[in-house]
C-alpha cells in the first residue's frame, strides 16, 4: 500500500469514484480511493437505479439537471467501453389528492424555471404514458421525459475506469480504522492494510459518513436508515417511465433488462442494518399491485436493503469544515446515485479553489446552525 | 472447447470467455463479477452458475475454492408472485 498521497477519498460508490475522476481529470495525480468492500457495494449498488430532476428545492433541481446532462454524454466523456444502460423515458410522479397536486404545481414551476422540462398531467394523460396505471386511485401527475434509468454498477465502473486511467489508485476490501489530525489539520488515514499520510480526506462514505466524521470529531448532522427494495423476473417491455408516488409510498420502474425494480420507505429507527423484512414485502406487494395491477402477476426474485443517509433538509452536504483538509459529500437522503456527476465536479472545484458550477451555500455544513427548514425537500420516497 | 461457446450463466447468457475477460480486467471476486456481468442476478439466483463461477475464479487465480467467497444469499428462495404475497398479507390482516 502507498505510504503517502495528497488526497484520500473514503468510499467507492458513485460519489467517491466521481470525485476521484473529476480531481484526476483536472490534473491532480496523487489520489487514493479506499473502499471497504467492492466498488458500489454500499448504497450506490443498492439503489433503485432511477435518475430524475423533479425536485422541490432549487439546489436539488440544479444538481439533478447537471447530472442528467452529464449522463447523456457519460460513455463518450469517460470513454467507457460498455453500455451504462441510460434510458430517458421519464418519471411519472402520481398525485393522490388536491393538496399533493398543488405542491406538484409549485414544484413544476420551479423545475421549469431552471430549464427542467417537467409538466402537469391529468389522470387520463398519465394513463397514456402508463396504460396499466390504475387511475381510480390517481388524482393527477407530473412528468419529465428526460428523467429515467441508469445502471448504478456500470456507471460506477465507468467512473472507476476513467479515474484509474488518469492515475488514481484504488484499494478495495480495505477498512478505514482512524484518521489522524495534527494542529486541526489532516495528517493521515489509518487502514487495516497500512497508514497513508495525506493532506486531504474526502468523506464519501454514504451510509457510514457520520462514523468517518466522528474520527476527526466533526459532528455531521445525518443519520442512516434502511430502505428496502425488490426486483422481479424480467419480462418483455411494458413500461417506459418510472412511476413514483410520495403519498402512496412507491417507486417502480422496468429496467432495460426487463425486470421491475420497486421500493418504498417506512418509519424505522436509524441504524446500519440492511436486512430484508417480510413487512416490506407485504406492503410493497399491496402498493404495487394496487397502483399498477398487472405488475402483481410478476414473480419477485430477490429483495435487499440499503442505507439512505438522511440530512435534516434532505439536501446533500458538500462541504469543508473546521478541520483543515477534511471535506465531505454525504447526506444525499436517498438520491446520491443520481447526483454523482455533479458531486464529483463540485467537490473537485472546492478542493482546487475554482469557481463553483452552482451556488454552494445551501449545501454547506454550516447551514444547519440555527436551522432554516423553509427549503425542506418533500420529494423523497 | 471454445470458451465463447461455454455458457456459465444461463439466466444472463454469460460465457466462459466473458468471465476470463473480466478476470483479466481485475474483477477477482464473485461479487465484483456479479455486478458487471449479472451472474447470480437472474431467476435462478446463482443456483446454477454459483459453483461454476467460484470454481473458475479458484482455477484462474490459483486460489483454494474455500477462499473464494460467495455472494450473500438473499430472499426469496424461489420466485413468488406479488399478487400472492398481497393476498396472503390481506388474509392475515382479516384474520
Amino acid at each position: 500500500m502507498k505510504k503517502k498521497a495528497k488526497y484520500v477519498i473514503i468510499g467507492g460508490g458513485i460519489s467517491g469514484t466521481s470525485i476521484a475522476y473529476h480531481l484526476a481529470d483536472a490534473g491532480e495525480n496523487d489520489i487514493v480511493l479506499l473502499e471497504s468492500g467492492y466498488l458500489a457495494s454500499g448504497a450506490t449498488g443498492r439503489c433503485g437505479a432511477g435518475v430524475r430532476q423533479q425536485w422541490g428545492t432549487e439546489s436539488n433541481c440544479r444538481m439533478a439537471k447537471m447530472s442528467i446532462d452529464f449522463f447523456e454524454k457519460a460513455e463518450e466523456i469517460l470513454e467507457y467501453d460498455g453500455d451504462v444502460e441510460f434510458k430517458q423515458e421519464g418519471y411519472l410522479i402520481v398525485n393522490s389528492n388536491d393538496e399533493e397536486a398543488a405542491l406538484s404545481e409549485k414544484n413544476v414551476r420551479l423545475q421549469r424555471s431552471l430549464g427542467i422540462p417537467a409538466e402537469m398531467l391529468t389522470a387520463e394523460e398519465a394513463k397514456e404514458k402508463i396504460p396499466h396505471l390504475n387511475t381510480d386511485i390517481v388524482h393527477s401527475a407530473t412528468f419529465c421525459g428526460t428523467d429515467g434509468h441508469l445502471n448504478p454498477f456500470l456507471m460506477t465502473d465507468a467512473f472507476y475506469k476513467a479515474a484509474k486511467k488518469r492515475g488514481v489508485t484504488f484499494y478495495t476490501y480495505t477498512h478505514v480504522e482512524d484518521i489522524v489530525t495534527e494542529n486541526g489539520a489532516i495528517k493521515a488515514v489509518k487502514t487495516d492494510k497500512g497508514t497513508i499520510e495525506c493532506e486531504y480526506v474526502i468523506n464519501a462514505a454514504g451510509g457510514h459518513a457520520q462514523k468517518i466524521g466522528e474520527m476527526v470529531d466533526v459532528d455531521i448532522p445525518v443519520f442512516s436508515q434502511n430502505r428496502e427494495i425488490l426486483v422481479t423476473e424480467p419480462i418483455e417491455k411494458i413500461q417506459g417511465p418510472m412511476v413514483i408516488s410520495f403519498s402512496k409510498n412507491i417507486y417502480c420502474q422496468q429496467t432495460p433488462h426487463g425486470s421491475f425494480i420497486m421500493g418504498r420507505g417506512d418509519d424505522r429507527d436509524a441504524g446500519y442494518s440492511v436486512h430484508s423484512t417480510w413487512k416490506f414485502l407485504d406492503e410493497m406487494a399491496k402498493t404495487a399491485a394496487g397502483l399498477l395491477p398487472p405488475i402483481g402477476e410478476l414473480r419477485v426474485i430477490r429483495q435487499w436493503g440499503g442505507l439512505y443517509n438522511m440530512s435534516p433538509d434532505r439536501q446533500p452536504i458538500i462541504s469543508g469544515c473546521d478541520v483543515n483538509g477534511f471535506y465531505m459529500a454525504c447526506g444525499f437522503s436517498g438520491h446520491g446515485f443520481m447526483m454523482g456527476p455533479v458531486t464529483g465536479k463540485l467537490m473537485s472545484e472546492m478542493l482546487l479553489g475554482l469557481e463553483p458550477s452552482m451556488p454552494l451555500e445551501e449545501l454547506a455544513l454550516e447551514r444547519f446552525e440555527g436551522q432554516d427548514l423553509e427549503a425542506y425537500e418533500t420529494n423523497v420516497v | 472447447m471454445d470458451p465463447n461457446k461455454v455458457i456459465i450463466c444461463r439466466c444472463s447468457d454469460v460465457t466462459l470467455q466473458d468471465l476470463h475477460d473480466l478476470f483479466k480486467e481485475g474483477y477477482e471476486t464473485f461479487d465484483e463479477v456479479k455486478r458487471i456481468a449479472r451472474v447470480g442476478m437472474g431467476p435462478c439466483q446463482a443456483n446454477t452458475c454459483g459453483k461454476i463461477v467460484r470454481k473458475e475464479i479458484a482455477r484462474y487465480f490459483n486460489r483454494p475454492i474455500e477462499d473464494v467467497e460467495f455472494h450473500r444469499m438473499r430472499p426469496l428462495t424461489m420466485g413468488v408472485k406479488l399478487s400472492a404475497i398481497k393476498e396472503a398479507a390481506e388474509d392475515e390482516e382479516e384474520s
